[in-house]
């Protein structure tokens, strides 16, 4: 559809000139006092598994400034809302959860296709792994799938997740979230994260949630919202996610040779 | 008396209009530089992420029965040798002749029968499998071509953020020794992304940590 069809990054914005004349963006990159590492001590499961050397620098070429484009082909009407499954209702707290998705310039990512996936309401998941005795809902799977709008608007009707144990230490618990993944428009731009809550008494003893720098966690929480909770019927949870936009700064370059 | 703004994120949207992106920053009367939204910071896929990422067609970048289709296979080792059964592994490459299925790539969004470029997969089973056509080669912003190569995402419980690498393969000697990521490395590290022929495409497996610790790119 034409909401996908965005103008390519033409000249006149910074970047790479490639050897055929072609400008490429060049995304920004999150300075490391900002930007979750990728492997944390105090989340045990990193240890064996986060890489240990320095990762090598890639400048941005054509592999990485193009991406995908998945959007309404791959998701349902019913995939936004989450509080309805097998013919019946999904017990909890009924919460809408909306926002924009938006690149670090401020432009609005539309046709972004956005996945979640979440405990229900007692905070168990509908998966194998997952056996700690909390109960399951037969009427939540906690699957959704949206795209946002021309705006790069996004809204999903779900059940506030709960809270729930893992083995990382004692008496560890996870903090309600909600797990999101975004494409954006570009390899540069993908992004896995979690969506918290404000005010979680459990942020202090998380790893996961503490593994982002300090200066940064605001930006994983959720604002609750008055304006769009619902008389009689739901509250309403806003969160803007931000993926990284193209670096506007003059491009600097040592040699000579293919550079307009 | 205005209000005072402050993060641009805590301002409600007006439904009605289209955000304006803020330029410059406020306060001084200056304009020193563009203002900049902090980005959200990644977190781990977990342990749960078949739930919200499984795909019916997800290890197809190209569909069953397209001309030179073949799989790519793999394993995800972990710093004890142990081959991780809950990793995600995604892949993005140009199709045979070059072009990316992407408003984003300044030549046009290229189009090819029966091939998107992108897939997914998981590795449940031990090892991942991805359906794909070999790449083309592509520009490399220095005057040459790029060698064949697939840009990869692994995703994983006890791993925060994404790590990236590239596959290359193994019957492109020729192509490799030009490309300009691969000379960039030494001869260890090059062969930490060289995809091997097998029996029906590719093997590549990706080693987090150890001796054999693959090559990740920062992006
Ligand atoms: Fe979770």
């Amino acid at each position: 559809m034409g909401s996908l069809a965005r103008r390519p990054y033409g000249p006149g914005m910074t970047g790479i000139t490639t050897g055929g004349g072609l400008v490429l963006p060049r995304y920004t990159r999150e300075d490391a006092a900002t930007r979750t590492p990728v492997g944390f001590p105090e989340y045990r499961s990193t240890g064996l598994r986060a890489p240990l050397r320095t990762p090598v620098d890639l400048p941005h070429r054509l592999t990485e400034v193009t991406g995908p484009v998945l959007g309404e082909d791959r998701v349902l009407a019913q995939d936004a809302d989450l509080t309805w499954r097998n013919g019946g209702e999904a017990v909890g707290q009924r919460i809408l959860v909306h926002g924009r998705v938006l690149d670090s310039d401020g432009r609005p990512v539309p046709g972004a296709l956005v996945e979640v996936w979440q405990a229900n309401a007692s905070g168990r998941y509908r998966h194998v792994v997952d056996n700690w005795p909390a109960p399951l809902d037969p009427h939540f799977d906690g699957l959704g799938r949206v795209v946002t709008d021309s705006l790069g608007r996004y809204e999903f009707l779900t059940i506030k997740p709960g809270a729930y144990p893992w083995g990382n230490h004692h008496n560890a618990w996870r903090p309600a979230h909600i797990h999101f993944s975004l494409f954006g428009r570009a390899f540069t731009q993908r992004i896995v994260t979690q969506m918290y809550f404000p005010e979680d008494p459990l942020f202090g003893q998380d790893p996961i949630f503490n593994a982002i720098p300090a200066a940064a966690r605001h930006r994983a929480i959720s604002r609750f919202s008055l304006e769009r909770t619902q008389d009689n019927w739901a509250l309403a949870f806003e969160w803007d996610i931000v993926l990284r936009g193209v670096d506007q700064t003059p491009f600097e370059t040592e040699d000579d040779g293919d550079v307009a | 008396m205005s209000k005072p703004i402050g993060n641009p994120l805590d301002v409600p949207p007006n439904p009605d209009e289209p955000f304006q992106p803020r330029s410059g920053q406020r306060g001084s009367g200056f304009l020193t530089g563009p203002h900049r939204l902090g980005t959200t910071p990644s977190a781990t896929v977990g342990p749960y992420l078949a739930i919200g990422l499984t795909w019916p067609d997800g290890e197809y970048a190209a569909e069953e029965g397209t001309p030179g289709g073949f799989w790519l296979r793999g394993t995800v080792v972990d710093g004890a040798g142990a081959v991780v059964p809950d990793a995600m592994v995604e892949t993005w490459q140009a199709d045979p002749d070059g072009g990316f299925a992407s408003p984003e790539d300044p030549r046009g969004a290229a189009s090819y029968p029966g091939f998107r470029g992108y897939a997914r997969a998981q590795t449940l089973s031990g090892e991942f499998a991805i359906h794909t056509l070999k790449p083309g080669r592509v520009p490399d912003g220095e005057g040459g071509l790029q060698a064949p190569h697939i840009d990869v995402s692994i995703f994983a419980r006890g791993i925060l953020d994404r790590v990236v690498t590239r596959i290359y393969f193994a019957d492109e000697a020729e192509a490799n020794a030009e490309d300009v990521v691969l000379r960039g490395l030494s001869e260890e590290q090059r062969r930490t992304l060289v995809a091997e022929p097998s029996e029906d495409g590719y093997r590549f497996d990706v080693y987090l940590q150890g001796e054999r610790e693959t090559v990740f790119f920062a992006v």
